[in-house]
This record gives C-alpha cells, structure tokens and sequence, in this order.
C-alpha cells in the first residue's frame, strides 16, 4: 500500500538534511573556526632554509688579517638519484670498497631519508676534489656542496683564536633552539667569546616541498624571504709577529707567555706551549689531528694562558713588598740581615744570598730576590698593629690580591678561564683546625704554599705595577666593525679599574727601582736590553707531582714577570715555563726577546742566534712520557676489556693510522698447513671450531672464509689431492 | 510523428540531468586540480588518454553516451530484465573468486590486460537496485509481511555478504543503505530504530569503560522502569521487556562488541575504526600487528596519516579558499589517494568553506529533488528505483564526506561523479539515466 507510507518520505528528507548538517557543521569548524590545519599546511609545504653568512675576520693590530674564510668541499648523495653510479671508479677515488660504499649509502638514508642530500665524504682534500669534480658526471646522485671553513693565514694562535665546530645538544637548548643541528659554532677562543658577533645574522629562504620533501620552488616568490648578513669583523691589540715570535720561542716547552699593553689592557701575545698549527683542525685532517691532541696527556689543547695555574714563586715578591709599603708596616728603606736563611719560623727557609747587606732595603732585597726578606714582610704585614689578629691581618692581605686580580676570574675574552688559588682564612682553619699564624703559611711571601695563579693575572699584576694602581681588565679585541651602542660586549673592557691607586707613589717607585735593578744588576742579567730600562722579576717555583703512586719532586718552573719602558711602560710580560729550572735561564731571555720586538720591531742579529737557540731546545718534562704511557695503556686495556678483542688495541692507540682497506679479492687458495704447524694448530685451536675442518688422515687445514659469491675453492696442493683419490 | 530528437527529451527531468553534469565537471576540474603537472599542454592533456583527468572526462563522454542509449531503451525493458541483471550480476562476482588479482589489499578486481579494470561488485549496486524495485513490485508481493521483508533483505544482502569474502567491506556497507528503500516501502520503523541504537551501544563501548556504561545502561532501565511504572503495574510483560533489553544491551556491550573486535573484523579494520574514533589501538600479538602492518598503504600509518593530511588540506582552505591550483596541500601530494578517495580534499583546500557548502548543497538538492522524483512516480517499480539510487547517492556521499573530515571510519567509498575511476563515473551515470528513463514514463505502471 504505496499510500500507507507516504509520510515516511520526510523522514527520509529529515535524515538526509540532519547528516548534511553534521557535515557542514563540521566543516564550518574544521575551515573557518580553527586556525591548527593552516599553520600544519604551512609546516607541511614550506621548507625554511637557511642562508649562513660569511663568519666575521679577525685582524692584528696593524690590520693583517689573521684568520679568514675559504672553502672546501663536501661529497653529499641523494641515495634515491643514485642510479648507474660507476661504483668500482668512484670507490677507487675514494679508497674505499664497495661494502663500505653501501654501507655508507644506507646510513645516508637512515639520517636524512632517500630525498635528501646527507653528506657521503666530507672536507675533500684539494687533490680529491678536483679528481671529484672533473668525474662528477659519472655520478648521478652525488653533488659536491662548498662548505665555509677558516684559513689561519699566520699558523699562529690556536688558543686564543678557536675554532668553529658544529653544534651539539647541549649548544642548542643553551640557544633556546636558535641554532639547528648542522650548524656552525665557535666552540672555544675567540671565535666562541665573540661567537654572536662574527655569526651575522641568518638569513632564511621559504621553499615549498613535495611530500617527498623535495624542493619545488620558492614559496610566494620570496616575500618572507630575509637576507642573509655578513658576520663583523673584529680588530685585536694582538701583534702577530710578536705571536709568532713567541710561539717560536715556546716550541717543545710546556708553559705560558702573556703580553699586555698596560695603557689599554690589550692582550698583545697570548701563547700557550705545547701548541698546534690551528689549520690542522680545519680540513680533511681534523678528526685524526684533533683525537691525536685530545689524547696527549701534555693536553695541547688547553690554553696555559687562562687555565694554567702557577705558583707564582719569587715573581709575587713585587707585590709583596707594595702590600707591606701599603700597610706602613716598613718602609723603602727598611732593610733585614739575613745569613743565607731565614730562622723566623720553626721550618727554615733558605735564601740563595748569603752576603750580609743583600737586603738592606727593599731595592736590594728585591734585586737580589732575597727570600728572608719578603719572607719576613708577610709576617709583619700579617701580623700588623691595626689588624690585631692573624686571621683578620690574613684577610686584609687577601684582599690586596684580589684587587690585583688573584684568586677570583679576571674576566679576559676568552671562555672557560680559571680563577687561580689565593685560599680563604676558612681554608686554612679546616687544615690547621683553627690554630694558625704567620709561620704556618709563611711561604706565601715568596710566591709559595697553595698561591696559584695563571699566566694572565699574573701580566695583569705587571700591568698594575707598571701602572701605578690601575688596569684595564686584559682583553684582545679593541674595536667590532660598525659597532654601535647596542654592542655592549666591549663595555667592559673599556672600564678603568683603580684597584689600587690607593698605595702612594713613591711604594710604586722603590718598587720599580727594585725591579729595575733585577735587571741591571740582579737575577735577571740575561734579560737586559741596551737603551730599554725593563723592570723584572724572575721566579723559580718547585713542583711535584705524583707518578706510579709516588710523590717526585720535578724541576722548578721557570717564572718571569717585567714591564717596559720603566718611565712610560708600553709592555708588560708574564712568562712560565714549566719544569725549565731557574727563572733567569729561560723565561727571562724569553721575555727579553719579546720586549725587543714589541719596542724596537726587530732583533739585533747576534741575539737572533740565541733565539735559534732557544726555539731549538726541547724542554718537555720527561716524566710526560710515562704518564702518556700509562694513559695509553690504560684506555687500550679498556677498549680490549669493551670489545674482548686484543686487535681493537691498536686501534685505539693514540697516534695509530689505520691502514687504507684493500679491495677484497674474489677468492683465495686454501692454504693446507704443514704438519708441524698443525701440531702447534690443533693444540691451540680445538678441532671442531668452525673454521677448522677435520680431514680423514688427522689433517687439520684452515680455510679462509670465501668471500662473497665465491663458489670455486682452488686447491693447489698436490699432495692433498692424491690423498683424496686414494 | 515526432522526432528521436523530441522523443529522448520529452519528459526528462532537466533539473536532475543539470545537477549531474555540473558535478561530473566539478570532479573533471577537481581531478585537474590534483594531477596537473606544471607545463603540461593542458589541451593535449585533456585529449590524450594519458593523464588521468583526459581519462575522466572520456569516462564521462562515454557515460552520456551509454545514457543516450539507455534513454532510448524501452522502460519495460529494465522491469523485464531486472533478475537477469541481478543474476548475471551474481554470476560475476562469483566469477571474481577465480579470476581476481590482488589490488591494494582487495579481491574484488578482474583486470583485463593493464588498462581496464572491473569491480563487479560496484556495477552491482545497479542491479540489486533493479532487483529488489522488481521484487517490492510484484504484485504478490505483500511487503507488509516479514517473508517479503526476508526475502527483499537477503536480495540486498547477498551480494554484500560476497563483497565481504572479497575483502571489500566498504563497497558491502553501502548495499546496506537499500534498507532505506525498505524502510520507505513499509519496514517496520524499528529495524532502522534497532539498527542505530546498536550502532550508538557499539560507539559507547569502544569510547567508555565497561563498568560506567554497564552502571548507565542500568539507570536507564531503572528510570525508564519508574516512568512506566503504570503500565507494569497493568501489564507485567512490559517489566520483563525492559529486563530483557537491559539484558540484551549489557551483554552486547560486555561480551559480542569484544568478541566481534577480536574474532569477526580484521586487525586493521579494528584500527581504522579506533583511529576514526581517536582513540589508540593496541594490537592484542604478532600477528595482529603484521596484520595491520600489511593492509596500510605505504611505511606511513596509513587511515591517521590519510585522515590527518586531509584535514589539514580542508582546514587550510580557510573561508574563501586558496584558489585553484593554488593549494599546497593537494599540489604537493601530501594526502594519498587524492585523486579518488580523497578528492574533496581539493575541493575544501581550493575554494575553501564557501566553495564546499556550494558543493555540499548540490548534492543536497540532488537527493531531495530524486525524492521528489520517487514521490510522483506511479509505479512501485520506479519508486523503489529511485529511491534506490537516492539512498546509494547518500550513504556514499555521507560516509565520503564523513571520512576526509574525520568524522567516519577510512573505507575506500568514493565521491560519486566527482571521484576519479571509471567505472563509478559510468555506473553511477547508468543509475541516473535508468532512473531518467523510468521518470519519462512516470504515467505508466511499470511492472
């Protein structure tokens, strides 16, 4: 009965209109209500690449440029364009077989996937990629991209320039996700201190990709594109032939050289020994250079200048006496007989003058660098009137050194420095229980006990004298190019600290008239220079160390501290070189040297054989040998320990090259071993090994696994075969 | 004497015959719109046989073809030959269990050399329609009896049951929508009731835990217990019914969805269903997880990434759209299968929400304006015919729509007209002309 159901019809329109309103409601909200699917599309299509600007240079004092940029070459595949690539050819240019070139095409597609280019061979030699580039048409797929690194035009400053690497995790959270991975960094020196200035600013190209993340063009024909801009330039106060002199003079020697002009605080040589040509770390080389550096236990890699701690040794005794002028516990003309030692406390200390009048005052007592002398001003200036106890005259003195800039960070340009060691008077309550006086650190006076500083403050020290009481806080960067007022990093070292204008000048000038006659006539002979007043100090300060669980004394650190003109001081020199002897037989002529240079822009030939002679010496500590041997071993063991196989020892030795690969041959003869070394065979290797086969007569042969796809065993020995048909 | 001319269109309704050519050339431009390589010869394009929108509107070329025969068939024709067609139509899906090959996943393809390809379960569609109008219209038929509705029920369910055993669910889902067509023509309002309520027991169960559902259905028995409490007091069968279905309702949801999840459907069918649902599917072993492994296209996860890539080319569209050939979602071919499956995709991204209601209301009017075709019609024959064809036209649409949007399960349904593939183009254009054809002689009683 059609009629019956007539109604039903709308029903039908009803449940048709509701579905339809389901979706256009759904679609209202999917369409004009949420904003989510645009920004998806957007992240789905568009590629935002990045353009990296050209790094900022850097430039010496009279404008060489000691760094710059040039390129080199990376291989990057495309694995899903790699067809018809003429494997054997490309294999053989790059020395490797064709189960490595697989090997390394799989782990491109692992990293970027098939439609992406990940780099197959990076930093190409020159030679490699010229044969490379004239052959690229023989590779489909594979691409040479041009990858910005930095040229070291001088060889010189390793440590205070440092180099760029790429990114880690860690770098990128600390950036707040600024830098991506991949990108390039600097990772110590300069290049990291002043890392955003030498950047410039990125530019960023929105390209649109496929699904595939193939790239399809530019995205609204570049509207949102930005520019990319050149990183700045930056202009040192460092001199780089006074560099290189110094690096010159520090070949073979552990130690530090610093050189600061007083007037500005420029940091004029910063040399750290044992050093390293800064290219090496740059090109083809880097990884093998770089893990040959890291494991050297003479750690070439740190920079002394900032990270090497001292004791300053007989080179504080400058300071000293200012303290004591200072603290009207002597005066200029106070003078100490001393007999070769001093007795004041229980422990003696021995001078190396026994002459009496040696110390008649402090011009004397600082000439001759009389150790009971300066001994005996610490204890007065301890144990002063005003201060009334040790520990509170102890803290009165601790803050004279730090406001020479010991014992607390200087703030120089340079990353990760160290602060160097004046202890609290807590330090000393903890050893001693409390019960301390003068006598107990006694050695403080002469540079001695837990005193540590680094090379740079100890400069920095020379500068304050030279300066009568102020300085600049030591830096290499005297202007950014285009600086405007936004770029405060250099505010700082604009700052003059007055730390100590308080002391009166006349301290400052018997002072200087002591230093000034270490170098006339005292310790510090061999540093003279005709027509230059250099004031100086040397310094020889022990060492020990501990080697195969024993405490061994080495030899002293040669120390040397000086400051030149005396009148007008244009240079001011810190110098340590560890495990060298006394003070005046190396460091001094050292700083000598440097001071000639810097004021007179050249050396006189008859002492440019000394320089020979100087950079020609090897003073490597020799116990670095064993120490270098024991670490060796050590991680060998570990490694063989990890892998529980003893050829992964070599491997692992600092130093080992490994071999170029071979080309596997396609098969190879079995070899049947004569019955003596079966015998020894069978004893050492069980029979039923895989590798060894048991033969009917009691023979035992090793075959070598055939390798791939070799079916054919070639069997050359007769014998073995008349053996086989009988 | 008249013209053939005068003749074939006499008595065409223009107004269905206009709908369905704006919609076969909105899909023309859409499929355009997706495969368009840039500097391709557009004219050459369309010519030639190569590109797949060229191929389309040949499809379509040739469907007016076959609709200008059809319209020239004799009406009885399609009562007189209805079982046969049905048969025929079974013969060939039995056919398929030999003869098919293996593609994406289904069974259901015969593939004649590389070029042509049949899914008999598609041209089907047709001929169940042809059928179960001829059944209804019987003159002994009394449709009010249950061996009739049996009877009309398995006609439909037949050849879905062997789409099922081709691994092709989603083409045996819409042999369901003919339960419309029986609803219309007097099933009792409850089988669809029952239907949908199972269908919102099922949705429950999948979205909540057990126990709360269990508590809820129980409330609602007690309240409905409460509110009727008259009627108990007066008859106390109405008491046991409530139990019963209370019963039956907990035990579904307790024990059959569980079982059927994990005995009935597919792993990945379970997935998708999950997925459509948003909530995370975790396979109960190995063999599940291969399972769903196997059956999602590609290494990506095939019905979220499909889901999610084309909302994302819908939601992108904005209100106004970004223009055609202008999408970066549909350019760039970030949504898989866009051409046929997911062509709405294209739609929304291109002329974004205005462009898609446009859209949508086609649509809508065509379904309204077969109803009304159906209503005016003399015949049973044609009225269950027509609103045949209405209730396939819908259930696809819907669940098409549903799908690109999220809002339903990934089955490979396509759009009709709009969809790229041949043979839905040509059998969805057959239904309409058919349906023209039996419109012409709505006078007349067919049987």
């Amino acid at each position: 009965m059609p009629a019956f159901n007539q109604s039903r019809q709308n029903i039908i329109r009803l449940i048709f209109a509701a579905t339809f309103l389901i979706i256009a409601g759904r679609l209202f909200i999917l369409q004009v209500v949420s904003d989510k699917y645009k920004l998806l599309a957007l992240d789905n299509a568009v590629y935002k690449k990045v353009i990296y600007p050209d790094r900022g240079i850097i430039f010496d004092r009279n404008n060489n440029a000691i760094l710059n940029n040039t390129i080199i070459y990376d291989l990057t595949v495309t694995p899903y364009e790699v067809k018809q690539v003429d494997t054997f050819f490309l294999c053989n240019l790059l020395s490797i077989d064709t189960a490595e070139f697989r090997e390394r095409i799989i782990t491109a597609i692992i990293k970027n996937g098939r439609y992406r280019p990940s780099v197959f061979e990076g930093l190409l030699s020159l030679d490699l990629q010229a044969k490379l580039e004239e052959n690229i048409w023989r590779f489909p797929g594979f691409t040479l991209i041009e990858r910005p690194i930095r040229n070291y035009l001088y060889n010189a400053g390793a440590h205070l320039l440092g180099d760029i690497g790429e990114v880690d995790t860690a770098i990128i959270r600390r950036s707040n996700y600024f830098y991506q991975m991949g990108d390039f960094v600097g990772r110590s020196g300069l290049e990291q201190y002043y890392e955003s200035v030498l950047m410039g600013k990125r530019g960023i190209q929105n390209l649109i990709k496929d699904n595939r993340n193939r790239l399809q063009g530019s995205w609204e024909n570049g509207k949102y594109d930005t520019a990319a801009s050149a990183g700045r330039n930056l202009y040192t106060y460092l001199d780089i032939e006074l560099q290189q002199l110094a690096e010159k003079l520090m070949t073979n020697k552990v130690g530090s050289i610093v050189a600061i002009d007083p007037k500005t605080g420029g940091i004029l040589t910063m040399v750290s020994g044992p050093s390293f040509d800064p290219n090496d770390l740059t090109g083809s080389t880097r990884q093998r250079k770089y893990a040959n550096l890291a494991l050297d236990v003479s750690a070439p890699l740190m920079n002394r200048a900032t990270r090497g701690m001292y004791e300053p040794g007989s080179t504080f005794k400058p300071i000293g006496g200012l303290v004591a002028l200072d603290m009207g516990v002597i005066t200029a003309n106070y003078g100490l007989a001393c007999s070769g030692a001093y007795y004041g406390c229980a422990k003696v200390i021995r001078c190396e003058h026994s002459n009496p009048g040696h110390a008649a005052n402090m011009r004397l007592a600082l000439a001759n660098s009389c150790n009971s002398y300066f001994s005996h001003i610490y204890r007065l200036t301890l144990d002063n009137n005003k201060d009334r106890s040790v520990k509170k005259g102890y803290t009165h003195w601790k803050d004279y050194m730090n406001a020479f800039g010991w014992g607390q960070r200087l703030g120089v340009d340079l990353p990760n420095e160290l602060p160097g060691n004046i202890p609290d008077t807590t330090e000393y309550n903890k050893d001693y229980r409390g019960y301390w006086n003068s006598c107990t650190n006694v050695t403080l006076g002469i540079g001695q006990d837990k005193m540590q500083v680094t090379p740079v403050q100890l400069a920095n020290a020379m500068c304050i004298i030279a300066n009568k009481g102020y300085y600049y806080t030591p830096h290499f960067v005297e202007k950014i190019e285009n600086e405007t007022a936004k770029d405060s990093i250099l505010n700082k070292f604009r700052e003059k600290h007055a730390a100590l204008t308080h002391i009166p000048d006349e301290a400052y000038e018997a002072i200087h008239a002591g230093m000034q006659d270490v170098v006339e006539s005292g310790t510090a002979r061999s540093a003279r220079i005709p027509g230059i007043s250099i004031c100086a100090k040397t310094g020889t300060a022990e060492k020990y160390t501990i080697l195969d669980g024993k405490r061994i004394k080495l030899p002293n650190n040669s120390m040397f501290v000086c400051f030149a003109p005396r009148e007008n001081p244009k240079i001011a020199i810190a110098v340590a070189v560890e495990n060298a002897g006394f003070g005046s037989t190396w460091a001094a002529p050292i700083a000598s040297f440097l001071i000639e240079k810097y004021l007179t822009d050249s050396i006189r030939t008859d002492r440019m054989k000394e320089v020979e002679r100087i950079s020609n010496t090897n003073l490597m500590p020799s116990y670095l040998k064993r120490k270098q041997f024991i670490a060796d071993s050590t991680r060998a063991y570990f490694y063989f320990n990890l892998r529980k196989d003893s050829s992964y020892i070599k491997k692992y030795l600092r130093g080992y090259t490994t071999t170029e690969k071979k080309p596997v041959k396609a098969a190879q003869p079995v070899k049947i071993k004569t019955p003596e070394e079966t015998v020894n065979s069978r004893i050492q290797k069980p029979a039923d090994t895989p590798s060894a086969h048991a033969i009917p007569d009691g023979k035992i042969i090793h075959i070598k696994k055939p390798s791939r796809k070799a079916d054919i065993i070639w069997i050359n020995d007769e014998k073995y075969l008349k053996n086989q048909e009988s | 004497m008249r013209t053939n001319n005068n003749e074939i269109s006499k008595g065409i309704d223009g107004l269905l015959l206009f709908l369905y050519i704006v919609l076969c050339l909105i899909g023309i431009v859409s499929i355009f719109a997706t495969t368009y390589n840039e500097g391709e010869n557009i004219v050459d394009g369309f010519l030639s046989f190569r590109t797949d929108y060229g191929k389309q509107s040949m499809f379509f070329l040739f469907s007016l073809f076959a609709g200008v025969v059809i319209l020239l068939t004799d009406s009885k024709f399609f009562t007189a030959t209805a079982n046969l067609w049905y048969t025929a139509g079974i013969v060939l899906l039995l056919l398929v269990f030999p003869f098919h090959s293996n593609i994406k996943g289904t069974e259901s393809i015969i593939k004649f050399g590389n070029a042509f390809q049949l899914q008999p379960i598609q041209l089907c569609i047709v001929f169940t329609n042809l059928a179960l109008a001829k059944y209804i219209s019987r003159i002994e038929t009394d449709f009010t009896k249950l061996r009739s509705q049996l009877i009309a029920a398995s006609i439909v369910v037949a050849p879905a049951l062997l789409a099922i055993l081709q691994k092709e669910t989603g083409l045996a889902l819409v042999y369901f929508s003919f339960f419309l067509v029986m609803f219309r023509e007097g099933l009792p309002a409850i089988v669809l009731v029952i239907g949908f309520s199972f269908a919102i027991l099922v949705v429950a169960t999948l979205l909540m835990d057990p126990n709360v559902l269990a508590l809820i259905l129980t409330g609602i028995a007690l309240l409905s217990a409460y509110f009727m409490r008259r009627q108990i007091k007066r008859h106390k069968s109405v008491l046991f019914w409530i139990i019963a279905i209370w019963a039956i309702c907990v035990s579904i949801q307790r024990f059959a969805v569980p079982f059927i999840f994990d005995h009935v459907l597919k792993p990945y069918q379970v997935k998708r269903i999950y997925d459509t649902i948003g909530k995370d599917y975790i396979p109960k072993d190995a063999a599940a997880l291969a399972d769903i492994e196997k059956n999602t296209s590609q290494k990506k996860d095939a019905g979220n990434y499909n889901v999610k890539q084309s909302k994302i080319a819908i939601g992108s569209g904005g209100l106004l759209g970004k223009g055609l050939l202008k999408g970066t979602q549909t350019r760039y071919a970030f949504v898989p299968e866009q051409r046929t499956d997911f062509i709405f995709c294209t739609i929304g991204e291109s002329f974004g929400f205005v462009g898609s209601m446009i859209f949508i209301s086609i649509y809508v009017v065509l379904l309204f304006r077969i109803v009304t075709i159906a209503e005016r019609q003399r015949s049973t024959f044609s009225r269950c015919y027509a609103y045949g064809v209405a209730s396939v036209l819908f259930f696809h649409i819907a669940i098409n729509l549903c799908m690109t949007m999220g809002l339903a399960p990934v089955i490979g349904i396509p759009l009709p007209f709009v969809s790229y593939g041949g043979l839905s183009l040509v059998t969805f254009s057959i239904m309409i002309f058919i349906l023209l054809r039996l419109d012409k002689d709505r006078q007349m009683v067919l049987r």
